[in-house]
């Protein structure tokens, strides 16, 4: 069994990911260059808006992309995915690295009770026993807070209510004690009570099994709630990363300031109107020679000539922010404050590793 | 049989704009082996008013019947029993062409722009239409929609594209100018942003809070996500299961929530803040919401509710005043700050 116990070998560890699909008229970089780690014990959230990449990195992850050109690096306790067959890849999912998906009735199969999908990984898996994978099965139910489960397994996907079910795949996720939980938009469909009960759930799972999470999200909130570390998205490349504290405290790329200021707050005296980011997400299919945020970025439409040019048409790569962060941009926030200027930024992301 | 919900917290006034009274929606349920379908009550005994140029959200969770109650007040579904008064005039039952003169004054904006402009119009026909129905000319009309596009921060030279040429958030703006063209009086706005990205919500809260504004509309607010509500109501309406459980000023709802379905609520929503999110403490309810099929006895929130006593379980709470400033909440054990 391949070990994450060693320090110097993170669960996962993704260099570099590039995902291309091609279409009969056009090639869409929907990922360009993403580079993160996930360490056992941790939660990385991965946030961003539709078409920012998020959930086609957590699916290249997963070895889920059929017909997408895939390059770069994913490794999980130092073994590379990308370049395992099907059949291995399918040992591994699952298995090692287990997901959960946005709507829970799509992940699970109409016509078989509840108890015998969860009991199937561990069958495949293992080879356990019919008897032994559904007495399995009940206790997986119980722990992710079913109430009655022996009597729950027995029932079909359709008799559990939508919090309900989001456990019950959660159960079957975690049913072969995987190493990695990737979960994309786990709690979006959900209502926001039975929210903070998967949530929850999620974090007492990792603490007691040393799950390592991926949390992809658009939710501002739920990150600061779950997440360690966030890497922040944006047209398909890595906007910033950082320590959460960090990034919500001082955020270092304006994409991530503009998203902050733009979510109303519970907790926000509410007479001043909303701060706006201007325009729309940007669109895959045509992408820009620059950074993908400039045609919304105010501090590009500030800044003199020569900057504002360097933003539209040169790509900024993730450079040194602070120690733990990363940002990719020609005019981060808060630098001037350090007393360094944009050009003495180190290059390129050796200090991530 | 009255669900009255208690008479709603303000007295009618000559502001009053809307005025409903123990509006009940059923449905129909599915049959199961032969028994009878049972009826689903999914809006049971609303009542509220809405003076002029006041914002109301109406928040609850999937299910809690927030959507169908703002579909009756606009007569897109018939109510099964209640009253629905618009300006002093009882719209309830009134056939499609008696309520045409009120419709001018009565809109609707919805969830998802692309779902409801029609594709294979122009913006200009979209925006013309009910202006055309409410008699004017088609070029009195286009020259109208012009100026809608104006109001709404688009470019009125796009009057001839189709609505898939628009993003998300520009689509929604085309749907909240098509409301505007007749120059209602009232808006519901069922979900305005919830299907777009977070950096183009703020663009359209900020939108409508200025359009609410400058023309003086009153609008409902209908939507899951509290602190958008927050921002833009001025009272706000908490429904679980089909009736209102807590009603009142935005201020004495958020800071001092009286009901401990609020409280949870409010409590279990996330905020962008991970030093804040440490320090609080929050309820986590039970369970999910009950079926409106099937609905508890008495308190309908008891089977979720950390204050539950016998009588919660045999008596429904009606709506009554807690603290001051005209809030009134539907619970036994309220929360009097």
């Amino acid at each position: 069994m391949p070990s994450n116990t060693e320090t110097d070998t993170p669960l996962l560890r993704v260099r570099d990911l590039q995902v291309q699909f091609e279409t009969r008229a056009e090639s869409i970089r929907a990922v360009d260059g993403i580079s993160f780690t996930v360490e056992a014990g941790r939660t990385l959230g991965l946030v961003g808006e539709s078409g920012s990449g998020k959930s086609v990195t957590s699916m290249a992850v997963m070895g889920l992309h059929r017909r997408a050109r895939i390059s770069g690096s994913i490794a999980l306790a130092g073994r590379e995915l990308l370049s395992l067959t099907d059949q291995q890849l399918s040992r591994l999912r699952g298995r090692r690295m287990a997901m959960v998906f946005q709507d829970p009735l799509s992940a699970l199969h109409p016509a078989y009770t509840v108890g015998e999908q969860i009991a199937e990984a561990r069958r495949r898996h293992f080879g356990t026993g019919r008897r032994a994978a559904h007495r399995h099965a009940v206790d997986m139910l119980g722990e992710v807070g079913i109430p009655e489960p022996a009597r729950r397994a027995g029932e079909y996907p359709h008799q559990f209510s939508g919090g309900m079910r989001q456990r019950a795949v959660i159960a079957m996720a975690l049913s072969c004690e995987p190493d990695l939980l990737i979960a994309d938009e786990p709690t979006t469909a959900l209502d926001v009570t039975v929210q903070a009960q998967i949530l929850e759930l999620i974090a007492r799972l990792q603490q007691q099994r040393q799950l390592g999470v991926l949390m992809i999200t658009h939710d501002l909130g739920v990150v600061a709630r779950v997440a360690h570390d966030v890497l922040v998205m944006y047209g398909g490349r890595a906007a910033e990363q950082a320590p959460v504290d960090d990034l919500f405290r001082q955020p270092a790329h304006p994409y991530t300031r503009g998203l902050l200021d733009s979510i109303p707050r519970l907790d926000d005296p509410d007479d001043a109107p909303l701060r706006t980011i201007a325009g729309s997400p940007p669109s895959l299919a045509s992408p820009i020679p620059g950074c993908p945020f400039a045609p919304r970025c105010s501090r590009a439409a500030g800044a003199e000539e020569a900057i504002r040019a360097r933003c539209t048409d040169e790509q900024p790569r993730p450079s040194y922010y602070a120690p733990g962060r990363l940002v990719a941009c020609h005019l981060p926030l808060g630098i001037p404050e350090h007393g360094t200027s944009p050009t003495d930024i180190q290059h390129p992301a050796e200090e991530a590793r | 049989m009255s669900h009255s919900n208690a008479p709603a917290p303000t007295p009618l006034t000559d502001s009053t704009l809307l005025s409903v009274r123990d509006l009940t929606k059923t449905f129909p349920g599915r049959r199961r082996l032969g028994r009878p379908a049972s009826r689903v009550r999914a809006v049971d005994g609303v009542a509220f008013d809405l003076a002029a140029g006041e914002t109301l959200g109406l928040v609850g969770e999937s299910g809690c019947g927030k959507s169908t109650t703002g579909r009756m007040l606009v007569r897109l579904l018939e109510p099964t029993a209640g009253t629905v008064a618009f300006d002093n005039q009882d719209i309830t039952h009134l056939s499609q062409r008696q309520l045409r003169p009120t419709r001018r004054h009565l809109q609707m904006i919805f969830q998802d722009p692309y779902a409801s402009l029609n594709p294979r119009q122009t913006v200009s026909r979209i925006l013309s239409e009910p202006l055309l129905i409410q008699g004017k000319s088609a070029r009195a009309a286009r020259h109208r929609a012009a100026e809608l596009l104006e109001l709404v921060g688009l470019n009125p030279e796009h009057l001839d594209r189709h609505p898939y040429q628009f993003s998300g958030g520009q689509a929604q703006r085309i749907g909240i100018a098509r409301a505007l063209a007749t120059g209602p009086r009232l808006i519901v706005a069922d979900e305005p942003v919830s299907a777009l990205d977070v950096s183009v919500q703020a663009q359209i809260v900020n939108l409508l809070e200025r359009l609410q504004h400058e023309l003086g509309l009153a609008l409902l607010f209908i939507a899951h996500d509290l602190s958008v509500v927050k921002r833009i109501c001025d009272r706000v309406a908490v429904m679980y299961l089909g009736r209102i459980v807590e009603i009142g000023d935005k201020h004495a709802v958020y800071d001092a929530p009286a009901h401990p379905y609020t409280q949870a609520l409010l409590s279990a929503v996330p905020l962008p803040d991970p030093a804040a999110e440490r320090r609080r403490e929050r309820i986590v309810l039970l369970g999910d919401p009950p079926s409106p099929a099937a609905p508890p006895s008495g308190c309908s929130f008891h089977p979720r509710c950390p204050k539950a006593q016998d009588i919660c379980r045999n008596q429904r709470p009606a709506l009554a005043a807690v603290g001051r400033e005209g809030r009134q909440a539907a619970c036994h054990f309220p929360t009097d700050h």
